[in-house]
């Protein structure tokens, strides 16, 4: 097998572990999978509270109908930045980071495939998120045109859109070398008797999200690209005066975005599927299914782009092949509901942060899922397109799933990291104060939709001011329950008293879990020999 | 037998589920939207109630498929706990089982994808109109053109931009409360314009919507559907309303700083009110200052902003607003 050579003499050559690093050697030059995955996850935190800060102000202004706060431009710049930074910035690097620590420690590597491009695909994110928000401070503000960047508003800014095209340029070379490294990693550097039928579930949607993330950020670079020649060069992609078609873009911009939207929620999917059954004290229910069930959404993934894009005027035949293809996706989506549900059937439950937010994640997640396939009825997303409902929906999805998914592998992982608990009452005050506070942000945006509110608007009818309040106190709370899951995290890394054993958690399974807490600074330097019942789905029958 | 299924299920369901069932479905009363409305309007048109239909089918089955598994969830969560001296079982697989919610959810979809392709096909067909209807976005305005009626062609048409009441309300601290803004009791702010769209009752109206500068989508909650107006494309669509009354939207597409500022407002009227009113905006208009374009307009991205100076602005309908 390959992976057999790839762990002999490959890193006896090294010198790492004997002389003490300097912080700036460890933390700037660093190429351990840990250290950079610990620089992904604290960058992510960072953005995810930057997003976050924009998202009061939008909150803030939609409190009350009226302008009370900021300027209608201004407004367009946060929802625009708002997005660009929670989905680039926030969401994508804690996914890359959790892979970056858990992958290598999961397949048994001793560290990523290409630990330099790790380094460097890190070091592109405070370069592309300098570059992107530096615009908020430029004469004619920052980005104003959607975080879908649709031509031909999204040229009538000023020159804040390079920087915003560059910033997508660098974030993305980032992602596609991260996506690089992961595959050359699970593929590769697996440890004797680590078949891929036998790999943590997690390390399996990664490597799908991967391709999935190497196929479509090049598309994105090319279509934000051709917006920087129809703005700068005087090229006439987008331009229908020059013969080129606004809705080009739309098409080439949702060929990436679809397959986006999965890229944030399949590792998701991983994680959820590592901790259910950890906390279930029982195996993941078909195993197998779910590896499937990940790989066909994936692929159905690249056939249903024109669903965003239902109200621009496509042929019939068009409309009926994107609804049909769109409704597929309920059914491998729930394939892994029941999947998980069937995990917690019949076991023996524990209810700590993690398994608490892989529940909510798993309720939250099908919530959104429904309003998704709501969504694909061409018909009635005639009426729900540009809507609120739209924005509940995809926040029930991104907040209640990716965020959430997050959260869980962060309280699951984190004594992993530290090797210190976490405070189980504050991380479950944590928990709760976030999982009834996204309701209330999130539900009401359902019927602030459906009674015919549209997105990315300022001000509003009173008829609509009621259930704005609502929404607006939940995000106030939400977003102020965030500071707990700081303190949390700052407490569990410098403070808690309380050391974690190797196991961490009486029901967990796998390679990550055979090395003490805190994980050594170098793991699996000799590949570990994996015995019965050390892996949590080595039956390889189903 | 899915509809046997359902019912039952319908039936079993709690008395709350039955409440909130009646608050979905009462929100046909209103031509604007109201206060706590938690519902999509039924709309004055044949393809609103069928879309309407159809989103409360598709509602219905999600809150079923949601009771059945957050119930399984809930049970299971309350019946295998540790704490109370669950034993893990080792089984991890079931054929049967797995067999059994693929084909279950492909039947589902099958239901809820047949009544949709039917409504879709209706809709697509904008042939036999009797009336033609041309829709322009401007940033941040409309302009409603009236290209024909039952085979005659005209070309009589007008700007209809947010109503000068909301629009010194919405400025960033005008300290005006939009609730005290009110016209014959209904709260219209950002929901009023100047001019209206008018509109005969009974007739089939073919839009054809296009832009002039960057993407918009026209928007009225009680026709059914939203078009995006998009500049270099004609979009064509179409509605046919049955009741007199005055219909109330939005733009939904960004369309920049004053997105949320450029309401549509549709009166409809009986047919003999539509072509008197018709006849005397055109005979006040003849001959008309400059031609306005018949053909579509070609869009000009290069030029400024803001700046539709392309077509000239008919002085507008002094119509009753309401």
């Amino acid at each position: 097998m390959a992976h057999a050579a790839t762990h002999d003499d490959a890193h006896g050559h090294d010198d790492h572990g004997h002389a003490p690093q300097t912080f700036i050697q460890r933390w700037l030059f660093s190429t351990n999978h840990k250290d950079i995955g610990t620089l992904y996850l604290i960058f992510s935190l960072l953005m995810f509270f930057i997003g976050g800060s924009m998202a009061m102000v939008i909150r803030a202004e939609l409190f009350e109908p009226g302008m009370q706060l900021v300027r209608p431009d201004f407004f367009n710049e946060m929802t625009t930045t708002h997005a660009l930074v929670m989905i680039f910035g926030a969401v994508m690097p804690a996914f890359v980071g959790l892979a970056n620590w858990m992958i290598p420690l999961q397949v048994g590597a001793p560290d990523m495939a290409l630990p330099r491009m790790n380094n460097w695909s890190f070091w592109l994110l405070p370069v592309a998120f300098t570059l992107l928000l530096s615009g908020l401070f430029m004469d004619g503000g920052g980005p104003q045109g959607g975080w879908t960047m649709y031509p031909p508003l999204s040229l009538q800014g000023g020159n804040s859109i390079a920087f915003m095209v560059f910033a997508i340029h660098v974030a993305g070379i980032s992602s596609i070398m991260g996506a690089i490294n992961i595959i050359a990693t699970v593929l590769n550097m697996r440890a004797p008797g680590m078949d891929l039928l036998k790999m943590p579930i997690f390390a399996w949607s990664w490597l799908i999200t991967a391709f999935l993330l190497i196929a479509v950020m090049p598309v994105l670079a090319g279509a934000v690209t051709m917006l920087l020649t129809d703005k700068y060069f005087g090229t006439s992609f987008f331009n229908a005066a020059g013969g080129g078609d606004p809705v080009m873009y739309q098409h080439i911009f949702w060929f990436f975005g679809h397959p986006e939207v999965y890229i944030m929620i399949l590792p998701a999917f991983g994680i959820i599927s590592e901790i259910i059954p950890t906390f279930s004290r029982k195996p993941l229910f078909g195993y197998q299914a779910m590896v499937y069930a990940v790989a066909s959404i994936a692929f159905l993934s690249f056939i249903v782009w024109a669903h965003h894009m239902f109200t621009v005027g496509m042929p019939l035949g068009g409309e009926l092949f994107f609804m049909y293809a769109t409704m597929l996706i309920a059914i491998p989506t729930g394939v892994k509901v029941f999947n998980w549900v069937s995990t917690m059937w019949e076991g023996s439950l524990t209810f700590e942060t993690p398994m608490l937010f892989a529940i909510a994640f798993v309720i939250l997640f099908t919530i959104g899922g429904f309003s998704g396939v709501m969504l694909a009825i061409v018909p009635a997303d005639f009426q729900y397109q540009d809507t609120y409902f739209v924005v509940a929906h995809f926040h029930y999805v991104l907040v209640t799933g990716a965020i959430f998914a997050i959260m869980a592998a962060t309280y699951y992982w984190i004594p992993k990291w530290t090797g210190n608990m976490y405070s189980e009452r504050w991380g479950k005050i944590h928990f709760w104060m976030s999982v009834i506070s996204v309701n209330v942000l999130f539900f009401p945006q359902h019927f602030l939709g459906l009674a015919g509110m549209p997105r990315r608007i300022p001000d509003y009818n009173v008829a609509f001011a009621d259930f704005n309040m609502i929404s607006s106190i939940g995000g106030f709370w939400f977003g102020a329950s965030q500071l707990l899951f700081l303190g949390v995290i700052i407490h569990c890394v410098f403070f808690s008293k309380e050391r974690a054993t190797a196991r961490v958690w009486e029901g967990a399974k796998g390679l990550e879990w055979e090395v003490p807490s805190p994980a050594p600074h170098h793991t699996w330097e000799t590949p570990p020999v994996i015995r019965p019942g050390m892996l949590a789905h080595e039956d390889v029958s189903h | 037998m899915m509809s046997a299924w359902f019912g039952r299920m319908a039936r079993g369901s709690a008395a709350a589920v039955g409440m909130a069932s009646v608050l979905l479905a009462s929100s046909h009363a209103w031509a604007t939207p109201h206060r706590w409305q938690l519902n999509m309007p039924v709309g004055v048109t044949e393809t609103s109630r069928e879309v309407h239909q159809l989103h409360m089918i598709t509602l219905w089955i999600c809150v079923v498929i949601g009771i059945v598994v957050f119930g399984a969830m809930f049970y299971a969560m309350f019946r295998f706990r540790k704490s109370k001296g669950a034993v893990p079982a080792t089984w991890s697989h079931s054929t049967v089982m797995e067999a059994i919610w693929t084909v279950i959810p492909i039947l589902i979809l099958i239901g809820c994808a047949w009544p949709a392709t039917k409504v879709l096909v209706k809709m697509a067909d904008t042939t036999n109109a009797d009336m033609v209807v041309q829709v322009t976005g401007y940033q941040w305005k409309w302009r409603y053109e009236y290209k024909s009626y039952y085979g005659k062609a005209h070309s009589f048409g007008f700007v209809s931009k947010l109503a000068e009441s909301s629009n010194e309300v919405r400025q960033l601290g005008s300290g005006i409360d939009p609730r005290t803004l009110k016209v014959d009791g209904v709260s219209t702010y950002l929901l009023d314009v100047d001019n209206p769209l008018i509109l005969p009752a009974g007739v089939k109206v073919q839009f054809v919507i296009t832009s002039d500068d960057v993407i918009h989508a026209w928007w009225v909650p009680d026709l059914g559907w939203k078009q995006d107006a998009i500049p270099g494309i004609i979009n064509s669509t179409w509605t046919k309303i049955d009741e007199p009354g005055t219909y109330r939207g939005q733009c939904a597409e960004l369309c920049g700083k004053d997105h949320g500022f450029m309401p549509i407002v549709v009166k409809v009227v009986p047919k003999a009110e539509f072509e008197t009113w018709l006849g005397e905006r055109e005979a006040a208009l003849a001959p008309p200052p400059t031609p306005a374009p018949v053909t579509a307009p070609i869009a000009d991205p290069a030029a400024p902003a803001g700046a539709p100076a392309t077509t000239p602005e008919t002085p507008a309908a002094p119509v009753a607003q309401g």
